[in-house]
């Protein structure tokens, strides 16, 4: 019953929209005209053969495309509630990586320990007291799923954790700071099935914390996970639906064709 | 042709060929001994003569015109004095340089024209950036031919070497981690202080030792600026027991450094002088190669510890 009420709100329950965004890395058009909306507390997933643009379209999200000179946005994306177009020039890119965070495709702790690393995002944001610091870095790293492996060792360089502990942890440094986007930019694709299934876990348990977009190249993973796909290809985004509807009954046949295998 | 699959006949080019590892194995055996050789034979004579002065009074003593009364005192405070000065403008500059180049600078034509410069500087010779010294320090800024204008000569020299040390630490660090940094929110400076330059301590630190290293043996700027050769007094010492109990008069008193004193003996013709040259030079040989293998020993634990 809940999930029935549930399913009639999602509809107009967005944390996100994208207003016709187009993206330029020079004089290279990447993304073109593309619209669409995050459900709030959902996974939606971006799936699309290699170069399709769905790491650039995601990396948008927390303006990573500043860093690096020439690359320019054209659109909109509104984060709700409180409206604000993120990629507006007038808008602190550092204001944006602290309400939206992100995980990388390949784990990138940093070379310190383990527990430096879940409080880094949190020092940044001025966090000084050391009860207040513990007590997050226990949450995020119980949220995901690391607390039992290393709460004795939390002293320990980070590097010395297994490559899926590492991916874990990255994730636990991403959630400490509570945002209200969690990024994955292929978060498994360096990882052994084994620990890639523990990570999949982590994202479906994570979802009713966090509004989660993830890229990932690998369509079964798509299909578990995600409750929304857009499928890309070209920067273009060619269909945007239900998952179960994009890999059941998609509408647009260059859609059909990828995920059957026949193409990409 | 129709013997290349005849299995004799391969076996006999492979032979021949195999000539041309043996002798470019025997060439390189040679090029590596000439160079190994030649240092291994300068070190041994120049201990076989220094060695038997090495004693205390030899590093208590100033010179003097009786060889065997002369010792490096002067000199090794001079020297030690001088690269104080030039470590401490030539680190802060240099890293400050290098971070503003890799991290903050535009990428744009000017900064590439100021990049191919800095390295072009490591390549100037000495003696101008001692002219250089002479004109500015001695000269227009009045700091006379003191210690102070010798560190900072010595700075300018070493500094492209620091720069360039601390942009190629900060350029090993990965995309990934840079990235990490900033997808947590935090700001350029945070990003610098907090990762980029602790994970890139270890390769600046060898690019400043490696540097000091090369300054500790520099004689042509020394002599532009005018140290002097013979001195048989300290600088003012710079603790005092008054207040405020420092004291900086030691920057601007006149000096001599170990290369000089060194020059200064060789060039005299008695042969006991010879030897107190042998002495000297075998202690800046030793202090040189001690500040390498510090550089080669915080490389080595740098990779132990942070692997990429």
């Amino acid at each position: 019953m809940q999930t029935a009420r549930e399913e009639n709100s999602i509809s107009i329950k967005y944390k996100s929209e994208v207003k016709n965004l187009n993206f330029y890395y020079g004089a290279f058009h990447a993304l073109k005209n593309i619209d669409m909306a995050l459900h709030d507390k959902k996974i939606t997933a971006l799936i699309g053969p290699s170069g399709c643009g769905k790491s650039t379209f995601l990396r948008c999200f927390n303006r990573m495309h500043d860093l690096y000179p020439g690359n320019r946005y054209d659109g909109q994306i509104i984060l709700h509630p409180d409206d604000v177009n993120i990629l507006e020039q007038n808008v602190d890119p550092i204001e944006v990586r602290m309400r939206i965070s992100m995980v990388f495709q390949k784990p990138n702790p940093f070379p310190k320990s383990i527990y430096e690393n879940v409080a880094y995002g949190l020092r940044v944001r001025g966090i000084k007291q050391r009860a207040i610091l513990d007590e997050r870095v226990e949450l995020a790293l119980r949220n995901s799923a690391l607390w039992d492996e290393v709460k004795d060792r939390q002293n320990d360089l980070a590097f010395n954790l297994s490559g899926g502990q590492q991916q874990r942890l990255c994730i636990a440094r991403a959630l400490a700071t509570e945002p209200e986007i969690l990024l994955f930019d292929e978060p498994t694709s360096a990882l052994d099935p084994i620990a890639t299934a523990s990570i999949e876990e982590l994202i479906t348990d994570l979802k009713n914390k966090v509004t989660i977009l993830i890229v990932t190249h690998n369509m079964q993973q798509a299909a578990r996970v995600s409750d929304y796909t857009a499928y890309m290809y070209l920067g273009e985004l060619i269909e945007f639906g239900v998952t179960d509807t994009i890999f059941i009954k998609p509408k647009n046949k260059q859609t059909e064709d990828y995920i059957t295998g026949r193409f990409g | 042709m129709s013997n290349i699959n005849n299995l004799d006949e391969i076996r006999k080019i492979i032979n021949q060929q195999r000539r041309w590892d043996l002798a470019f194995t025997v060439a390189g055996v040679i090029a590596l001994m000439i160079a190994v050789l030649t240092f291994i034979v300068l070190f041994a004579h120049m201990l076989i003569d220094g060695a038997p002065r090495l004693s205390w009074d030899f590093f208590s003593s100033f010179p003097s015109r009786r060889p065997e009364m002369a010792g490096i005192l002067s000199a090794w405070v001079g020297t030690t004095l001088v690269m104080i000065v030039t470590a401490l403008s030539a680190v802060p500059l240099g890293i400050g340089a290098g971070v503003y180049l890799e991290e903050y600078a535009a990428k744009n034509l000017l900064t590439e024209i100021i990049e191919i410069n800095i390295s072009n500087l490591a390549g100037v010779p000495s003696i101008i950036y001692g002219l250089l010294a002479l004109g500015l320090f001695v000269y227009q800024l009045g700091f006379g031919q003191s210690i102070l204008a010798a560190g900072l000569a010595l700075a300018l020299l070493i500094l492209p070497v620091v720069i360039v040390a601390t942009r190629e630490a900060i350029r090993a660090i990965p995309v990934a981690i840079r990235e990490g940094a900033y997808a947590l929110g935090a700001t350029k400076w945070q990003t610098v202080i907090d990762h980029l330059l602790p994970y890139s301590s270890a390769g600046i630190l060898t690019g400043i030792i490696i540097g000091l290293a090369r300054a500790i043996g520099e004689t042509a700027p020394v002599i532009t600026i005018g140290a002097l050769t013979f001195i048989a007094f300290l600088p003012p010492s710079p603790i005092k027991n008054e207040f405020p109990f420092l004291s900086f008069e030691w920057l601007m008193a006149p000096f001599t450094v170990m290369p000089i004193q060194m020059f200064n003996w060789v060039s005299r013709p008695e042969e006991a002088f010879q030897l107190n040259a042998a002495a000297a030079g075998l202690v800046l040989v030793v202090m040189t190669l001690a500040m390498n293998g510090l550089a080669i020993y915080l490389r080595y634990r740098m990779r132990k510890t942070i692997k990429w």
